[in-house]
């Protein structure tokens, strides 16, 4: 679907708006709504992924061409779960907290649709170098959503940004649960079709 | 009593979709027909079932024996995607129509972050469910993944029937498609919040 005139610089930007994978390709939703409580938390999925999918994406675009085809999808599954473990293991050494708060969603980064989408999609056609600034640029766009969907569902949720408190009181705490999680991506798309649509 | 506890707790006060957000993308992809909903419901059942007493059996014998733990979300994943290609190869010889019934829903089971997420669930967290907090045990953990499973297959029932109707409503433009979904299940998760009050 990519064409080869695509310049590097739009490898990475592209991600952002255009093909963002939350608000246009709909892509891992359940760690988008699951993690997002404030956008500390937001952030940290959004990077956690993007490392998963940069190191995955320059490995299948290494060994695609002597993966036979008839078991490319559980050689690549098995590959980006490697990665997650090494993520996993990191993350308890250097970052206990972090891994704590986002708990079961590290594993589960390994059945993230967006980590095998580029797989399949980009890094199985692409050289090396591509396949990683494509991931780069698509975890950038993961990341850019997920911590403007913390940003809201914090200000609505606990009146404070980025655990920064400006508001007195609680917020209303349907924000950081489950519904508040399932109204504001629906409303935010909402605005991001309307800018899509006026441009 | 315990059986009670985890069949209410794991259906309606902690349901996987509304609560945990695990399985949205099947979740709003194959909503919109009531009848494509309950065929998925069934496949969704029986395989997070099933994965849960192997994985777990996998992770008592074999991983925490040697001292293994770590290759947990590995392991999981590639018994899971391996347990689905069986399902679907018997289901085809035992029973075609059930098969025909199910039929895409299958393969795309081993990417619902819903069967692993129970599979990892049963295993590292603890549970009350009116005792002191404890490991399942392989009884507890097989009934509690029916149970949400069965919790899963009510979400998706009930959201199908909204969405049935909502299809016949003039939708504002920017609306339309996944962000009323969107909405929609957010109002839902609302409702579900009422059943914490149980626990």
């Amino acid at each position: 679907m990519e064409d080869k005139t695509m310049s590097k610089f739009q490898l990475i930007t592209k991600g952002l708006v255009k093909d963002n994978p939350t608000f246009v390709l709909l892509l891992g939703m359940c760690p988008t709504l699951a993690t997002t409580t404030s956008a500390v938390n937001g952030l940290s999925m959004g990077l956690a992924t993007l490392f998963v999918l940069v190191l995955s994406n320059m490995a299948i675009s290494a060994i695609a061409p002597v993966v036979p085809d008839k078991v490319h999808i559980p050689v690549y599954i098995v590959v980006i779960a490697t990665f997650v473990t090494i993520l996993q293991l990191l993350m308890q050494a250097f970052t206990p907290g972090i891994y704590a708060t986002l708990g079961l969603f590290i594993p589960l980064i390994v059945v993230n649709c967006i980590v095998l989408g580029r797989a399949e999609a980009f890094a199985s056609k692409h050289s090396v170098g591509d396949s990683a600034l494509d991931g780069l640029g698509v975890g950038l766009g993961f990341t850019l959503s997920l911590t403007v969907i913390g940003l809201v569902r914090e200000i609505l949720g606990s009146g404070s940004a980025f655990g920064w408190k400006f508001l007195p009181g609680d917020g209303m705490l349907a924000f950081v649960m489950a519904p508040g999680a399932f109204l504001v991506l629906g409303y935010l798309m909402v605005l991001f079709n309307k800018y899509l649509a006026k441009k | 009593m315990e059986i009670l506890l985890i069949i209410v707790s794991a259906i309606f006060v902690n349901n996987i979709v509304l609560a945990q957000f695990l399985g949205i993308c099947p979740y709003l992809g194959v909503s919109s027909k009531l009848s494509t909903a309950s065929g998925m419901s069934a496949a969704v059942c029986f395989v997070i079932t099933l994965a849960t007493l192997v994985t777990y059996l996998l992770n008592k014998y074999l991983l925490l024996p040697f001292g293994l733990e770590f290759l947990q979300t590995i392991a999981f994943i590639l018994v899971i995607a391996a347990l689905v290609q069986m399902v679907e190869i018997v289901l085809k010889k035992v029973s075609p129509s059930l098969y025909q019934a199910l039929g895409i829903f299958l393969p795309l089971i081993t990417t619902n972050c819903a069967v692993l997420g129970v599979a990892i669930n049963v295993v590292t967290k603890e549970f009350t469910f009116g005792l002191p907090s404890h490991m399942l045990g392989l009884g507890e953990a097989v009934l509690y993944a029916f149970a949400t499973s069965l919790g899963y297959g009510l979400a998706m029932v009930l959201f199908a029937g909204l969405r049935e109707h909502l299809a016949l409503n003039d939708v504002p433009k920017s609306f339309r498609g996944v962000p009323i979904a969107l909405i929609t299940v957010g109002i839902l998760a609302m409702a579900f919040m009422g059943f914490s009050g149980i626990a």
